[in-house]
């Protein structure tokens, strides 16, 4: 029966990661003064399911911490003890180790040192602490002593207990009483736990994977039955004579309600008890047979009494349950290659439809009603098939900004800062490969604001500002763009101060400048007017880096800021990596296309306007300034249609604060295009950084404008670059 | 002892057999993603000649190489009887351009002969063996070696090497 657990691994791993991750953002976003049960449950959740999954593939390291963190936890969801700040940075520090931990895993690498020992030390400390006395929520005072629990539940045939059992496997405290000898028998499961109520707890949640969670019903075993059992959240409930008695309701104290018994009375014989088992529970279940009458049983009876008074409250109150769990399982992993593929073919049905309406056009409408009809048709289906497939590649921006709560809150405790972080617009989606890549730029911008802009609380309250800065994160689509703002509340920049450090630097400054201007400099590499330098910020790299990273995605960043007020950096970028704003030209019989963001201006140059150098290459002279001058048929060996240049056109083209002139016969025009590698089945072609297939069908190259740049200085230096490849 | 190994091993698959001037070539048929008729390409600038260039194939990106420019075989025309082998070798699609596809073959170890040192428009590095079927020879070729050399060029050497 050995199973080789390893091809789980990565599932594991993956889990994990998604578990700590939305683990780290609850306790993130816990008011410790007003903790409500969802959260405390999903928080409990969170760590219960990393702990079940690392004890399952037998990575004890983190089950053992989590198991302590998890008894914290459950402390507190039972409200017996408060959730501290203490206790609040012990588990973001657990969640760190066990991100650790999990990689090592993963990477079969020696686990890093022993932080998770220190770490397991601090949380038994914090374990054994004594609870408060004072319980949060007023539950009856825990059953702490180790007793006999009985579970039972009720298997029909479709449920896989063989799983079930081999899962009980891993608790040693648990022993199965008894068992349906064949499927569809209407005798129950019975497990004894001897523990603790959280040992109970942990076997029912067991269960629960295999079991729906309503067939299942705990209690007492033996001298301890009348006494209440407290647990609000897996169907254990007080014992139904109180309930009666006191004439409440069995759950009204409780939070949900799975089921309505009573403790099990110390059964003589198993029969009977199962017997009244049965009972309660085929109120619920069309499937088991009639309530076996039992009249000798009086908990039966006060049982079908509790059962129909609460018959309408339990059916309401599981049903959220149930939902929820819908919700889990509502969406599918899928590898980005199977996404891509999805998207050619997509491309591919697009360009085959307007061949068919290019085709359709030419008939005669009156005889081809129904076929033109059918054209129109599968054009609109093939938009929205195109718009749902690209819609796949997009994830929401929380993706990103989920991990700035805990930056921030870090940051700001070492800094002695106060920072509320505000986060808009979650939920705009953008493209997945932008997700991976805005998250470092983004981390640059938030510290920046944190370190230089967000001031001390005391130099705050001096300027009349609230002690708390606030910094904002916001997203949001403007005109086929995504806008991403990180905004503070701080100091704003410094003109004064840029311009001097500007002017120290040797750069082109002077007081006249613009702000934006002076904002750009920002930009320039190793620029840092921070007084100090910290470990967050202030070596003067990174600005520099952010904006290359930017412009790499096709995008851009503009600083507004006001001294005194505060700074927005402002990100823009197009709304996905795979489409491309472009401007198709021609030369010759070939189509090439210019990605728009690299283009200044077009124009016709006149005659008189280019002018040699030295023997080699050209430049055009554009309003006073010299431009070196290009052939794109030169630099690519075309035979031209055009080759006087005051009949051709030249797209001026700035990268990297450098401007060429490209020549080219003609502007055919602007298109959105979709690009594809070269290099998945060829190779690197210099000057060019891709290709597109047009609606034609062709495939048009798109160019690589820096590295044209480049060809364009090395024109300077000898032979002009089509000579050189040749010879190459 | 290898080489005999691996001649039995593709003539016990079926080949698909092209020609290339008077030449019958013989690749490994699982090689062969399909077959089709020359279509527009675009032109890479400044890439070998017999490099026509690249075509869309249903959204995927895929190089032509033209067989018979890089073995000088005349002038080759391109009409609507020019066939193009789509090939999938090394994880990647290629085309190659030839005179004509002939059929499939399945050949038996008996008509199986050594590779000879000379002989044919493909160098001898990638010749496998010769098979006989009556009076014709078709040319073992290893054509996921033949398309990943660097005589071809078609991929960037950090690539090929899996």
């Amino acid at each position: 029966m050995s199973v080789d657990l390893s091809q789980f691994f990565d599932v594991f791993f993956d889990e994990a990661e998604e578990h700590l991750a939305n683990l780290e953002s609850q306790v993130l976003g816990l008011d410790l003064t007003a903790v409500d049960t969802d959260t405390q449950n999903e928080i409990f959740r969170a760590a219960h399911s990393i702990k079940g999954g690392a004890a399952t593939f037998g990575f004890k390291d983190m089950a053992d911490l989590t198991h302590n963190v998890e008894t914290l936890l459950d402390d507190v969801r039972k409200g017996r003890r408060a959730m501290t700040t203490e206790m609040v940075d012990a588990i973001l520090q657990t969640v760190d180790v066990l991100k650790a931990m999990a990689a090592a895993h993963r990477a079969r690498a020696p686990l890093p040192d022993s932080a998770g020992r220190a770490l397991t030390e601090r949380l038994v400390a914090m374990v054994k602490q004594a609870p408060d006395t004072a319980p949060l929520h007023g539950s009856a005072p825990a059953a702490s002593i180790n007793q006999i629990y009985r579970i039972e539940a009720l298997i029909s045939g479709e449920h896989d207990w063989h799983d079930m059992l081999m899962r009980l496997a891993d608790f040693p405290k648990a022993r199965v009483v008894s068992y349906p000898l064949e499927s569809g028998s209407s005798e129950p499961l019975i497990i004894e736990v001897d523990g603790l109520p959280a040992d109970l707890d942990l076997v029912v949640d067991c269960l629960c994977f295999v079991l729906p969670r309503d067939s299942i019903r705990t209690g007492t075993s033996g001298a301890a039955a009348a006494q209440p059992v407290e647990d609000d959240t897996f169907g254990f409930f007080d014992p139904i004579v109180e309930a009666l008695v006191s004439g409440e309701t069995a759950s009204s104290g409780d939070e949900d309600g799975f089921g309505f018994f009573g403790p099990i009375p110390t059964a003589p014989s198993q029969k009977p008890a199962s017997g009244a088992a049965d009972e309660c529970f085929g109120f619920f279940d069309a499937e088991p047979p009639l309530p076996q009458p039992t009249p000798a049983q009086p908990v039966a009876n006060m049982a079908e009494a509790a059962n129909s008074a609460e018959a309408p409250q339990h059916v309401a109150v599981a049903a959220p349950h149930r939902e929820a769990r819908a919700a889990e399982s509502s969406s599918i992993r899928v590898g980005v290659e199977k996404v891509d593929q999805l998207l050619n073919l997509v491309g591919e049905l697009v360009i085959t439809q307007s061949m068919l309406a290019q085709c359709g056009s030419a008939l005669d409408p009156v005889a081809n009603e129904r076929l033109l009809a059918g054209i129109v048709q599968l054009e609109r289906n093939t938009r929205e098939l195109q718009e749902s497939v690209m819609s796949i590649r997009m994830l929401p921006i929380s993706a990103v900004f989920s991990r700035f709560p805990r930056l921030v809150r870090d940051i700001a405790g070492r800094l002695a800062k106060k920072v509320e972080l505000k986060l808009i617009g979650e939920h705009t989606e953008l493209d997945k490969g932008f997700i991976e890549k805005l998250s470092d730029p983004l981390t640059h911008l938030v510290r920046n604001s944190l370190d230089h802009g967000i001031e001390l609380p005391e130099v705050r309250a001096g300027r009349g500002k609230p002690e708390t800065g606030t910094l904002t994160l916001r997203a949001f689509h403007r005109g086929g763009n995504i806008v991403i703002e990180v905004g503070d509340d701080g100091g704003g920049l410094n003109r004064e101060r840029i311009l001097a450090k500007g002017r120290e630097r040797g750069l082109p400054v002077s007081d006249t400048m613009t702000d934006q201007e002076v904002w750009a400099l920002i930009f320039e590499p190793g620029f840092s007017t921070a007084a100090t330098i910290t470990d967050v910020s202030g070596r003067g790299v990174g600005m520099d880096v952010v904006r290359r990273n930017i412009q790499a995605m096709g995008g851009r960043i503009d600083i507004e800021s006001m001294l005194g007020i505060g700074t927005t950096m402002t990100l823009r970028l197009p709304l996905t990596l795979a489409i491309l704003d472009g401007m198709s030209v021609a030369v010759g019989d070939e189509t090439f296309i210019i990605p728009l963001a690299f283009i200044t201006e077009s124009l016709q140059p006149q005659a008189l306007d280019v002018k040699g150098v030295a023997g080699h290459g050209r430049v055009l002279k554009v309003r006073g300034d010299y431009v070196p001058l290009i052939a794109l048929y030169d630099a690519f060996n075309i035979v031209p249609k055009v080759t006087e240049l005051h009949r051709g056109l030249c797209v001026l083209l700035e990268a990297d604060g450098e401007r060429v002139a490209l020549f080219v016969d003609d502007l055919l025009g602007q298109h959105q295009v979709v690009i594809k590698n070269l290099e998945s089945n060829y190779r690197k072609v210099p000057g060019v950084s891709g290709a597109t297939i047009m609606g034609d069908g062709r495939v048009a190259l798109i160019l690589d404008v820096p590295s044209i740049i480049s060809m364009a200085r090395a024109q300077g230096h000898g032979s002009k670059p089509g000579e050189e490849r040749e010879a190459a | 002892m290898n080489e005999t190994f691996k001649a039995q091993e593709q003539a016990a698959r079926e080949n698909l057999v092209f020609t290339l001037g008077n030449e019958e070539y013989g690749i490994d048929i699982l090689k062969v993603q399909e077959i089709r008729g020359y279509d527009a390409v675009t032109r890479i600038a400044n890439a070998p000649v017999f490099m026509k260039g690249v075509i869309n194939l249903r959204g995927a990106i895929v190089p032509i190489v033209d067989l018979r420019i890089k073995f000088g075989l005349g002038e080759p025309t391109y009409n609507e009887f020019t066939v193009v082998i789509i090939l999938n070798v090394a994880r990647r699609v290629v085309g190659i351009v030839v005179d004509g596809v002939s059929d499939v073959i399945n050949l038996l170890p008996a008509q199986i002969r050594a590779a000879p040192e000379f002989g044919s428009l493909v160098n001898t590095e990638y010749v496998i063996a010769l098979g006989t079927i009556e009076e014709r020879m078709i040319i073992l070729i290893d054509i996921e070696k033949l398309m990943t050399s660097q005589e071809i060029a078609l991929f960037d050497q950090a690539a090929t090497t899996i």
